[in-house]
């Protein structure tokens, strides 16, 4: 309890990176940190009065003694039920970047997104690590793939429907894949796709395409309704996961409404669309042409999914455990009051999952004297990881204190890979061993630098500030730049930018798209990833043995063997000491005591299964 | 009278014309100034070049300032197309412009807002002014009194209190302690009682700390007009107390205190963002909180310029009502 | 109190100590103190006389000599609209028509006002009300003591406005205060006065707020009105020269009480107290040449919380040491008949005062 009174103030972990995959932690909402930083002081005089209130007045009734306990859904089933009927009331403080399957990239519209729409194949439902595998949703089973690793075949279930009734085609799978290459107007969503298939970009999407069935994306084959065949230019372990991305879904051309169509997508799944009101609310409602015996993924339990969207997440965060709402759809986990709340009278409400997000800071080589590798060095040492963990809410709230730069969640990683000697050292800073690096880098008097830091992001400046406390036991002075965290491309993604603002230090945090290495560490630590503007390789790391390493992982034959090369990739990026990360994260959510099937996944960072959720009524 | 209203109706408009050249020149400048292209707001993580050049001929960033805010006039008069990387989207009359985050035109949604925010506004005002001036007219005739005294700390409390604590609090005891009210926002057509006590709390808070000044407001306005001479004369007529007070002090007292709520009304027609936020009420101010979390410029400019409307709209209202209070002021 | 003056005789007679009067208006011992922060202010304190109907008193004195709180304490308007803690205290007797008002209740007090006792007041553009045409002040006026509907209400208004000189009435009535000039404000506001045939008229300074030529102008209709509706006149001003031509007599008043008092050509050419003398030297003439300076009462009014002892004007009063062993300072001077109704407040013999009078002022003015 200690961990959750002392996080200090009401603003919860994660809530902005998580809604997002890959690049998420830019997308992101900034979601009333700045308003929550003025009610927060507030905030804690209402719990604790919201407490006696709900002790006094017998007010634990919403949540009636039924709740399964905590961690009850943490990687496990909760509350089994095949029962139908009811309404499932998601509430939420941020609106998806886009509902288009095309366009979204935030992680709770990955996991809505299986209501309406269907791919080839997608993730198992199951609980924890069992969600990683992946099944054949519309298509009759994984791929035949060639023996070269360049030639995926697909074939098409029969009687899988649109909501009109009419069948959904192998044509209507390329015309949607096709439509992520028209990025000037289908923007935001994932391009992993687009940069398999056609790294050259020679199609220009079906916007513009000459073809009169619109369907010129040469990669792509529909020999028939029923088939679909996708040609690699190179091998791509991954491949299949791109595939299962909603981004891999079907579009009928005739019910394109291109720019807008993620205001009403046009369903395959077994709910549709009634009505959405962005940034308001949205309902949806059976679709009567989901025929149930060509899915084994989904259980459509509920008759209704309604979602609400408030602004204010202390107010959602009181109407969950007041029983109003069954999930918070965002999943970013309850803030300081909420969490204290539950934990204390609703325990059995919670879960503490990991999220899967690495939460760090990273050393630009160009920024001096980051670019000696003793100077880095010394700044891990420096590090009081307790402390940090503190910042970023504690055990529960923070996460597990990281030592390398590889999430559990993924294959080839190794929570007890210490090359700093973390754990051995109780998470606290190594004086001796920074100073000894200090010397070696030639600056045994310290020197200066600066800690770049999100302004819009409480927990972040925490950790800055935890860390500008501990350089300065070994005379390391570092200055705390809060920039526009709305702005993350133009600066800290500007290498221009971080080297004339001398940013030898910055904190941010990581989650991965897919349960692999390629899905997390690739754009960080790829030298081909380094970029004018958008950078995501902040440390400008240049390994060409790393480089090569991912080449030969992506060309693995199985993620098995990938997941040892991954694994050698963490070491060396280890050995580079350009990141210090702080924890693996993990967050607190809410779970109603109505919800049924409830459980947590890790390959979409650690959100309820939606497509199996149930209500009792 | 006539001439009155046609200077008022006259510098309403060119009012409005200057604040939106001036709400447009911040939103054209300020990208320039900072060196931030508008246009990497609109395309997420992938800064694809393709997307960023279909987002900036759309919004026609290239263009001089006056291309666009000619434009901009000509998409609220006349509707308009917004055309880049080989797609038209078509904005009805009147356009406020286009968010391509949620790919809505503006209006719909100001149109679909405003009416909540009204409600609440409006709402709100009844209790205040009803609440706030009974007070201030009660404590003006006890003053010194253990009322007047009790009444005006209350008061300094309602000033004082920020609406992001007396919401919670009013939240934490009234629907999460006592399950009295659900204090929950419900559209008026989906269920006019549901309406009505979802409003309740949001009304009452926000009533509060308007009615608080108010209180003060009207206990000043009211000890000074009871001291002109214009009250005496009425006495000197013979008239009743009550007479004398209902009819030729607060007529006067009036007067400042609508000038106020016309402000306050139009201010929080733009910026009840607090009270909506807190009891998640969606109205406008919750549109042009999430558009700035968002970076949604156009948006926030639609919203700026209905608001500043609202506000002008508002003041106009107040200076005819005036007029009609004031006669002199006909004249001026 | 025996140590204060209280003859408090009628002008002309002595005040009959059987009550009621026989006297249409008759004040006694009228005293009004207002509590402050810093003390009691003694705005009145003992003041008495009488005033019969068809006649005119004019009230002189500087500002914070106490008449404008007489006049308003004759129309209750100190014990009406006096909220809060503080308020005012009020001794004495106010006999109007042979009904005491002082002790009657508030509300019978107030269905006088109005009616039986009128106002005017200074500024007639502070004192109609911005917001509301003159005709419906009238009407207002006359309809709290008459019950009648507001078209017949409305005919006496312009009828009153007729009265009063006020140019196409029936179009005027509709005006509001700022659209008349200063003038035509003061006669409306008589207009309103006069509205309901009240038998006493109180004017406070009614034409300080105006222009010389206008002055005249309603002074000369307050006068015809007198004549025509007989009621009695009370005029408050500063200005000598304003009463000396209405009134029928003269009451001076200093620091709360009367110094000096008697039929208007008394006071006006006889005049036996020192601050009258001052009054007079202060007031501007159509016969005295403008080359010549003026001469005001020199020094400043007393603290009405802590007034002067003795006589209140010693502190002013050239002639303060005329008397022996210091009395003016210690001893408050009691009035005294000095014969035709004419009394006067001052230490001084009368012959003293009649030779410096005829030596040492006279000639001056």
């Amino acid at each position: 309890m200690r961990d959750f009174t002392d996080s200090g103030p009401a603003h919860r972990t994660g809530r902005d990176t998580q809604g997002a995959h890959y690049g998420g932690s830019e997308i992101v909402t900034t979601q009333g940190s700045s308003r929550r930083k003025t009610a927060a002081g507030a905030a804690i005089v209402v719990a604790a009065l919201l407490s006696t209130a709900a002790c006094g007045g017998g007010g634990s009734s919403d949540n009636g003694g039924k709740a399964p306990g905590f961690n009850a859904a943490n990687s496990k089933v909760a509350n089994a039920s095949a029962k139908k009927g009811g309404e499932l009331k998601f509430v939420g403080t941020q609106d998806a970047d886009s509902w288009d399957p095309q366009r979204g990239y935030y992680g709770f519209m990955w996991d809505y997104a299986r209501y309406y729409t269907r791919t080839l194949i997608t993730y198992k439902p199951g609980p924890g690590k069992e969600s990683e595998t992946l099944v054949p949703d519309i298509a009759t089973g994984l791929a035949d793939v060639s023996a070269d690793k360049k030639t995926y075949t697909y074939h098409l279930k029969d009687g899988v429907k649109w909501e009109d009734g009419k069948p959904v085609t192998s044509k209507d799978v390329k015309y949607g894949i096709e439509r992520i290459w028209a990025q000037d107007v289908i923007s935001g969503g994932p391009v992993y796709l687009k940069d398999v298939l056609d790294p050259t970009g020679e199609y220009k999407g079906p916007y513009k395409d000459t073809s009169p069935d619109k369907l010129g994306l040469k990669a792509i084959e529909t020999p028939d309704d029923k088939t679909i065949v996708f040609k690699l230019p190179a091998p791509n372990v991954d491949f299949q996961q791109m595939l299962a991305m909603p981004s891999g879904s079907p579009v009928r051309q005739d019910k394109d409404t291109q720019s807008k169509y993620g205001l009403k997508p046009f369903s395959l799944g077994p709910y549709k669309w009634e009505s959405y009101s962005p940034n308001k609310s949205m309902v949806l409602v059976r679709n009567s042409n989901w025929d149930p015996k060509t899915d084994d993924v989904r259980k459509a339990l509920p008759d209704k999914i309604s979602l609400t969207l408030l602004t204010s997440a202390d107010d959602m965060d009181n109407r969950l455990i007041n029983g109003d709402y069954d999930v918070d759809i965002n999943g970013t986990g309850l803030g300081a009051a909420g969490r204290t709340k539950a934990l204390q009278q609703h325990k059995g409400n919670v879960d503490n999952p990991d999220t899967g997000y690495i939460r760090y800071a990273v050393f630009p080589q160009t920024v001096a004297p980051m670019d000696n590798e003793h100077c880095r060095k010394a700044v891990i040492y420096a590090a009081d990881h307790k402390s940090l963990q503190t910042a970023r809410g504690g055990p529960q709230a923070g996460g597990d204190i990281a030592t390398n730069m590889l999430p559990p969640i993924i294959s080839g990683s190794d929570p007890k890979y210490d090359p700093y000697g973390v754990t051995a050292n109780d998470g606290a800073a190594n004086i001796a061993k920074a100073k000894e690096e200090l010397g070696l880098c030639g600056k045994p008097g310290g020197f200066s630098t600066t800690i770049a830091v999100r302004n819009n992001k409480q927990v972040e400046v925490a950790t800055a500030q935890s860390m500008q406390a501990a350089l300065a036991k070994v005379n390391i002075k570092a200055d705390i730049d809060q920039y526009d965290g709305a702005q993350t491309t133009g600066i800290i993604g500007n290498p221009e930018v971080v080297k004339k603002k001398n940013y030898g230090i910055i904190i941010m945090g990581w989650g991965p798209d897919f349960a692999s290495g390629q899905g997390f560490l690739l754009p960080l630590v790829d030298s081909k990833y380094i970029l004018p503007n958008g950078n995501n390789n902040y440390s400008m790391l240049k390994d060409p043995a790393i480089d090569k390493l991912f080449d030969d992982a992506i060309a693995a034959g199985t993620p098995e063997e990938a997941a040892g090369i991954y694994k050698q990739i963490n070491q060396k990026v280890s050995d580079h000491a350009v990141y210090l990360p702080f924890v693996f994260e993990k967050n607190v959510k809410w779970r109603s005591s109505r919800l049924t099937n409830v459980y947590t996944t890790t390959n979409n960072n650690g959100f309820y299964d939606y497509a199996s959720l149930g209500v009792e009524k | 009278m006539l001439a009155y209203l046609i200077r008022r109706f006259a510098a309403a408009i060119v009012m409005l014309l200057i604040v939106m050249l001036v709400t447009f020149g911040i939103f054209f400048l300020v990208p320039k100034w900072t060196g931030v292209d508008p246009a990497t707001m609109y395309v997420g993580k992938q800064s694809d070049a393709a997307a960023l050049e279909a987002v900036r001929s759309k919004l026609g960033l290239g263009d001089p300032i006056f291309v666009q805010l000619f434009d901009f006039v000509k998409g609220i008069l006349a509707g308009r197309d917004y055309t880049g990387g080989g797609s038209t989207i078509h904005c009805d009359a009147p356009c406020f412009g286009y968010s391509f985050k949620n790919e809505q035109a503006i209006w719909p949604v100001l149109k679909d807002r405003f009416p909540v925010t009204l409600a609440l506004v409006i709402g709100a005002a009844i209790l205040w002014v009803v609440f706030g001036v009974l007070t201030g007219v009660v404590s003006a005739l006890k003053r010194g009194t253990l009322w007047d005294r009790f009444s005006m700390t209350v008061a300094l409390a309602g000033v004082s209190l920020p609406i992001y604590f007396t919401g919670l609090l009013s939240l934490a005891v009234f629907t999460y302690g006592l399950h009295w009210l659900d204090g929950q926002y419900v559209p008026f057509s989906d269920s006019p009682g549901g309406w009505f006590s979802g409003l309740l709390l949001p009304w009452i808070t926000l009533a509060f700390l308007q009615a608080a000044m108010y209180a003060r407001l009207t206990r000043a306005t009211m000890l000074e007009v009871m001291g002109e001479d214009y009250v005496r004369t009425a006495r000197a007529k013979g008239l009743s107390e009550s007479t004398v007070i209902g009819k030729h002090a607060m007529r006067s007292t009036m007067a400042p205190i609508l000038t106020v709520l016309g402000m306050d009304i139009g201010a929080l027609i733009g910026g009840a963002i607090l009270t909506e936020t807190t009891y998640s009420i969606p109205g406008l101010g919750q549109a042009v909180l999430q558009a700035i979390n968002d970076r949604d410029l156009p948006v926030i400019l639609g919203v700026t310029l209905i608001t500043s409307a609202a506000v002008i709209f508002a003041n106009l209202v107040v200076d005819l009502l005036y007029a009609v209070i004031d006669p002199r002021v006909r004249l001026a | 109190m025996t140590d204060l003056n209280k003859t408090g005789a009628a002008v002309g007679e002595p005040v009959a100590a059987e009550r009621p009067s026989d006297a249409f208006l008759d004040v006694r011992d009228l005293k009004v103190h207002f509590p402050t922060d810093d003390g009691l202010v003694k705005s009145v304190d003992g003041l008495s006389f009488s005033l019969e109907k068809g006649k005119t008193l004019g009230i002189v004195g500087e500002s914070g000599s106490g008449k404008s709180v007489t006049s308003m304490g004759i129309m209750g308007l100190h014990t009406a609209g006096q909220y809060g803690k503080r308020k005012a205290q009020i001794s004495g007797e106010i006999w109007l028509n042979g009904k005491e008002l002082l002790s009657a209740d508030p509300d019978e007090v107030r269905k006088l006002r109005g009616r039986d006792m009128a106002m005017i007041f200074q500024d007639p553009l502070s004192a109609l009300h911005p917001y509301f045409t003159i005709g419906k002040q009238i009407v207002e006026a006359y309809r709290v003591h008459h019950d009648v509907d507001k078209k017949t209400a409305r005919t006496r208004a312009i009828e009153m406005l007729d009265r009063v000189g006020i140019p196409q009435p029936d179009k005027r009535v509709d005006s509001y205060p700022h659209e008349f000039s200063g003038g035509m404000r003061q006669r409306a506001m008589i207009a309103m006065s006069l509205v309901n045939n009240p038998d006493l008229l109180i004017a406070d300074e009614p034409t300080t707020a105006l222009d010389v030529t206008v002055q005249a102008q309603i002074l000369d209709l307050i006068r015809d009105l007198q004549k025509e509706f007989g009621s009695a006149v009370i005029i408050i001003t500063h200005d000598l020269g304003v009463v000396a031509e209405l009134a029928d007599d003269i009451l001076v008043m200093y620091g709360g009480r009367c110094v000096e008092r008697g039929p208007a050509e008394k006071v006006f050419y006889e005049p036996r107290h020192p601050y009258t003398w001052g009054l007079l030297g202060s007031m501007p003439r159509i016969d005295r040449e403008e080359t010549e300076r003026l001469i005001p009462v020199k020094g400043s009014p007393p603290s009405l919380i802590n007034i002067p002892s003795g006589c209140a004007f010693n502190p002013r009063c050239p002639y303060a040491d005329v008397p022996k062993d210091n009395i003016t300072r210690t001893v408050r001077p009691d009035l005294a008949d000095g014969g035709s109704g004419h009394w006067t407040a001052c230490h001084m013999t009368p012959d003293e005062r009649e030779r410096i009078w005829t030596e040492e002022i006279a000639p001056k003015l």
